[in-house]
Formats: C-alpha cells, sequence, structure tokens
C-alpha cells in the first residue's frame, strides 16, 4: 500500500516537473507544478513528516503558485506561441539532467546507507521542531528572514514609480 | 468467496472510505438544504414570504403538516436540485475546456477534504476520557484544514481563466488577490488559542480535539488549569472577531463577496456556468461556511459543550443521576448528543452569516484590501504580541 502510493506520488511529481518545463501554455506549466507540489507533500506525508508536507502544501502549493497563475494571467491572457529552445540551453538542460542521473546512479550503486536507526528528532512533536528553530537553528531562521526582507524591498524599490520624488532615487 | 469479501470490505482501508463516505453525505444535504434556507432568511429578513409553492403530491393531502411544509418551502431544495440536474448543461464555444470542466470539480474537493480533520463530536470511554469523533486525528489538525482549504482559490482563478471573457477573468483576478490576503491574518488569529492551550510541559499540538477538551474544562486532569472550561470567545474576543471577519472573507460571503458582485461583474467567475456545475460552485461554497463555522465553534465558542462553564461530561452526569437511566451514559448516546449540539451551533453560525448579508452593504474592492492588510493585518499582530506576553505571565 505504502509503496504504491509512493510509486503514484513519485510518478506524479516527475511527470507533472517534466510538463512544467515542456508545455507550451503557461497556465499549464503552472499548474503542472501545483500537481508536482502535491506529490512532493504526498511523499513527505508517506516519510511521516506531516508538518513539513502541510506546510509545503499551505505556502507553495497554497499562495506561491497561486501569485504565479495571478502573475500569468495578468500579463498574458492570450497564450502565444512559445518560441523554441535555444541550442545551447538545450545542451545545457540535457548535461545538467545526465549528471543529476550520474550522481544519482553512483548514490544507490555504491553509496554507504547508515544502517543506524533515524534520530529521535524526526518523531519529535511541533514542540520540540518549534523549540529547534528557536534555539539550535535561530541563526540561520534570522538570516533566511532578513533574506526575505532584503527581497521584498528591492521588489518595492524596482517595481514602484517614485515620481516627482528625486531624493527618493 | 464471501471470506474473501467480507476481509476486503472490513479492511483498515474499506472503513476509513465509509467513514469518508458518511461524512460527505452529511455535509453535501446540508449544503443543499443551505441554498434552500438562504432564500428563505432572505425572505424573512425582508418581510416577505420567500419560496412557499413547491410541493409533492401526495404530501398536499397530508391535512395540516403538508401546509406547513409547502409554506416552509421545503420542497423547492428538490425542485432546485433536479432543475440544476436536468436543464441543458452548455458549454460555450469560446471556453477552455478542459479547465472549464476541472474548475467546478477543484472547488468540491478541498471543500470537502477539510471535514476530514475537524472533529465534529466525543464519547466517553469506561475510565471516563474523552474520545473526540474525528476521521483523521493528526497533530498539525488547523494547519492542515488552512493548506487544503487554500487549495479552493485555484478553482475560481481557473473558472475566470477557462471562461475567457472579461468579467470571469476580472473576478478570478480580484479571488486570487483576496483569498491570499485574509489566509494571513486568520492564520495569526488563532495562534494566541494554540500558545495558551500548548502550556510548558504539554506536548505539543495543533489538534482541534485538544481545544475543545481545554474548553470542557477537563486539561491536565484538573478543572482549574482551564478556568472551569471557559471558552476562548470570551477570553480572547479580539481573536475570535478577526477570525470572524477572515472567515466571511475568505468563503465569499457579503460582506466580503467582491468575486461575485453582481453590480460590476456580472457573476464574475460564473457567469458562463449554468446547471449542475453552477450548483458545485454553491455546494462548495456552502461546505466552506459548514467547516468554517465549525471551525469557528470549535476553537471559540466550546464545540459540542452546550453552554459556557458547562461542560458536557456534567450534563451527561445529571442527566445520569436525575434520571437514572443506564442508556444517558452509552457512548452511542453521548456521541449523538454531541454531535447534535455541535450541529446546531454550526447551523446557528450559518443563520449568522446569512442575516449579515442583509446587513451590511459589500464593500468596494479596494476597501476590501484595506481592511484585510491595514486593519486586519497589524491588529492581529498586536492582538498575537499582547497574548503571548499576558500568557508567558499567567503559565509562568
Amino acid at each position: 500500500m505504502e509503496n504504491s502510493l509512493f510509486y503514484l506520488f513519485s510518478a506524479l511529481t516527475v511527470g507533472s516537473a517534466l510538463a512544467v518545463v515542456l508545455h507550451k501554455n503557461t497556465v499549464n506549466a503552472a499548474v503542472c507544478l501545483l500537481l508536482s507540489l502535491l506529490g512532493v507533500a504526498g511523499i513527505f506525508a508517506l516519510l511521516d513528516a506531516l508538518l513539513l508536507s502541510v506546510l509545503l502544501i499551505l505556502v507553495y502549493a497554497g499562495a506561491v503558485v497561486a501569485l504565479f497563475l495571478f502573475i500569468v494571467m495578468l500579463l498574458k491572457p492570450q497564450t502565444e506561441p512559445k518560441k523554441a529552445y535555444k541550442k545551447a540551453s538545450v545542451v545545457a538542460g540535457t548535461m545538467g539532467a545526465a549528471l543529476l542521473g550520474l550522481g544519482l546512479c553512483s548514490f544507490v550503486t555504491r553509496g554507504q546507507f547508515s544502517t543506524a536507526p533515524a534520530a529521535e528528532v524526526f518523531h519529535a512533536g511541533l514542540k520540540d521542531y518549534g523549540a529547534m528553530l528557536f534555539t539550535t537553528y535561530l541563526l540561520p531562521v534570522q538570516v533566511v528572514g532578513f533574506l526575505l526582507l532584503i527581497a521584498m524591498l528591492g521588489v518595492i524599490v524596482l517595481s514602484k514609480k517614485f515620481e516627482g520624488q528625486e531624493d527618493a532615487k | 468467496m464471501f471470506d474473501f469479501l467480507i476481509s476486503i470490505l472490513t479492511s483498515p482501508l474499506a472503513i476509513t472510505i465509509y467513514k469518508g463516505v458518511a461524512a460527505i453525505l452529511v455535509i453535501f444535504p446540508i449544503a443543499g438544504v443551505c441554498s434552500m434556507a438562504e432564500r428563505k432568511v432572505a425572505a424573512w429578513v425582508q418581510d416577505r414570504p420567500g419560496p412557499n409553492r413547491a410541493i409533492v403530491p401526495w404530501v398536499a393531502w397530508i391535512p395540516f403538516l403538508g401546509r406547513f411544509l409547502q409554506r416552509l418551502g421545503v420542497f423547492h431544495v428538490m425542485a432546485d436540485g433536479g432543475k440544476m440536474l436536468f436543464k441543458e448543461d452548455s458549454t460555450p464555444g469560446h471556453v477552455n475546456k478542459f479547465y472549464f470542466i476541472a474548475a467546478p470539480l477543484l472547488a468540491m474537493i478541498p471543500a470537502l477534504t477539510t471535514v476530514s480533520v475537524v472533529p465534529f463530536g466525543t464519547y466517553f470511554d469506561e475510565a471516563g476520557k474523552a474520545i473526540p469523533l474525528i476521521l483523521a486525528n493528526l497533530d498539525v489538525g488547523l494547519l492542515a484544514v488552512f493548506a487544503i482549504s487554500s487549495l479552493g482559490v485555484y478553482s475560481l482563478i481557473l473558472a475566470g481563466w477557462a471562461s475567457n471573457s472579461k468579467y470571469p477573468f476580472l473576478g478570478s483576478v480580484r479571488a486570487s488577490a483576496q483569498l491570499i490576503s485574509y489566509e494571513l491574518s486568520m492564520t495569526i488569529s488563532v495562534l494566541p488559542v494554540f500558545l495558551w492551550i500548548n502550556a510548558p510541559g504539554t506536548t505539543g499540538t495543533l489538534g482541534l480535539a485538544r481545544v475543545v477538551e481545554f474548553q470542557s474544562g477537563i486539561w491536565h486532569g484538573l478543572s482549574s488549569a482551564s478556568w472551569g472550561g471557559v471558552w476562548f470567545g470570551f477570553l480572547m474576543p479580539i481573536s475570535a472577531f478577526i477570525f470572524l471577519v477572515c472567515l466571511f472573507a475568505e468563503t465569499n460571503r457579503q460582506p466580503f463577496d467582491t468575486i461575485e458582485s453582481e453590480a460590476d461583474l456580472v457573476g464574475s467567475f460564473h457567469t458562463e456556468y449554468g446547471a449542475f456545475k453552477w450548483g458545485l460552485f454553491f455546494v462548495a461554497e456552502y461546505s466552506h461556511m459548514i467547516v468554517g463555522s465549525g471551525i469557528f465553534m470549535l476553537l471559540f465558542f466550546g464545540g459540542w459543550n452546550p453552554l459556557p462553564w458547562l461542560p458536557l461530561g456534567s450534563v451527561v452526569g445529571w442527566m445520569h443521576q436525575i434520571t437514572g437511566w443506564a442508556f444517558t451514559i452509552h457512548p452511542l448516546f453521548v456521541g449523538i448528543l454531541s454531535i447534535a449540539i455541535f450541529l446546531g451551533k454550526v447551523l446557528a453560525m450559518i443563520f449568522f452569516f446569512m442575516a449579515i448579508r442583509w446587513t451590511v452593504p459589500r464593500f468596494r474592492y479596494d476597501q476590501v484590501m484595506r481592511i484585510g492588510w491595514r486593519v486586519l493585518l497589524p491588529l492581529s499582530i498586536a492582538n498575537l504580541l499582547v497574548y503571548a506576553i499576558a500568557i508567558a505571565f499567567i503559565q509562568k
């Protein structure tokens, strides 16, 4: 049962991720991205990482892809035929995929898997998770938060037209 | 042969499916009846009779009851449903067919999935421990509800986009902006409740059943810990108010239904829809309202406890003492009683939704955005800060 669910979610993830790249229609690509994220969330749920899977759906599937669709529809309500890929990007894409495949292959065939039982942390409740975020991993959390703030300020500065306010520039 | 069949029919997977189907079989008709109630409440508020004509012939032969039911308008549900099923289900030529048909289905999926993590009743086992009736008792509880219901926005976006015409498109753009804006304040407004119940020394949870347990007065075996079962609506009125306002915006109800304001957007995202596809959008909207009202009642108004400071457990205990009947403490009776109380509260809440519709006029779209970002969001953050400090002092 779990195995078949795993295959189902993996197929959904990989198949729709391919469709995101290959599909000509941008709205279809965004919907495929949504399906791909749902597949990843399903795999997280199978790994007992419920919090992660719920957060993935809440933030990425629920909000980020909705904004993608919003922007796609706002900028290009009529779909136009996409240009063919450049030669360089096709070569780069193929090489990247080949490298990734090779890496995965060597990892599966020669990788050293730890046989030790999984750390207790992974089965801990939400509370331990929150406590770790605010103690052990406080600095990374703060850094990420700061990065997001900078990105937000950057968007405001880049997109807002400061007309008639010379000193604002 | 029969053994094999029985083993399939009683497997855990099958039992889970039965439970899910049972929950849907309750939600779906209530959502249908709500559309009828909406018309009747509207008529009542506006002082007119409302729908009072449809009747099944052989019910009309019953002397007084038949006439009463006709006046009540209960048969209009069947008439409306039958009409929606049998009228021509046209698909305009200029739409994107795939998304046009997928959108109403996408509206139904999140609306009916959220039910699985919402507790709707309780019973007491032999040790007197309250066991919640819930399809999936997850630790992430409320977060799962928020996550799944946030997927509901796609049906509105895709319906508007697939319709390939001006007003539906504008409506879907509004929808995506409004639903994302109000999700933020909604999530922040419930945090004080969970700060309070996740006191130091307890295992952390976001489950709704624990919130009701606190409001039932039994908490870590002490009634003093929860102040005798106070409801969070009294402890945190501002949180409750913010949640309620966001609930109106998220379920796309007046005064926040700028998404489908017929004055400036015709019918918005469902302009091009008709017949059963149109009906599915409305069943989904009412299902959202039912689940949302249920969560509001669980969080802030005691869930299945009949009155504040009067938990279900003591009511059942008194009933047993006074009457002496054994069935009053039977788990089945307690379960049905708790479900009835909870459902009653949810229906009262839906009546409130409908009464508000005819009381507060619709906001303009810029006002909706201003309320969401400039009023509710700062208010909910300030509320969270105040309660975080207060709870730290109380639970020290």
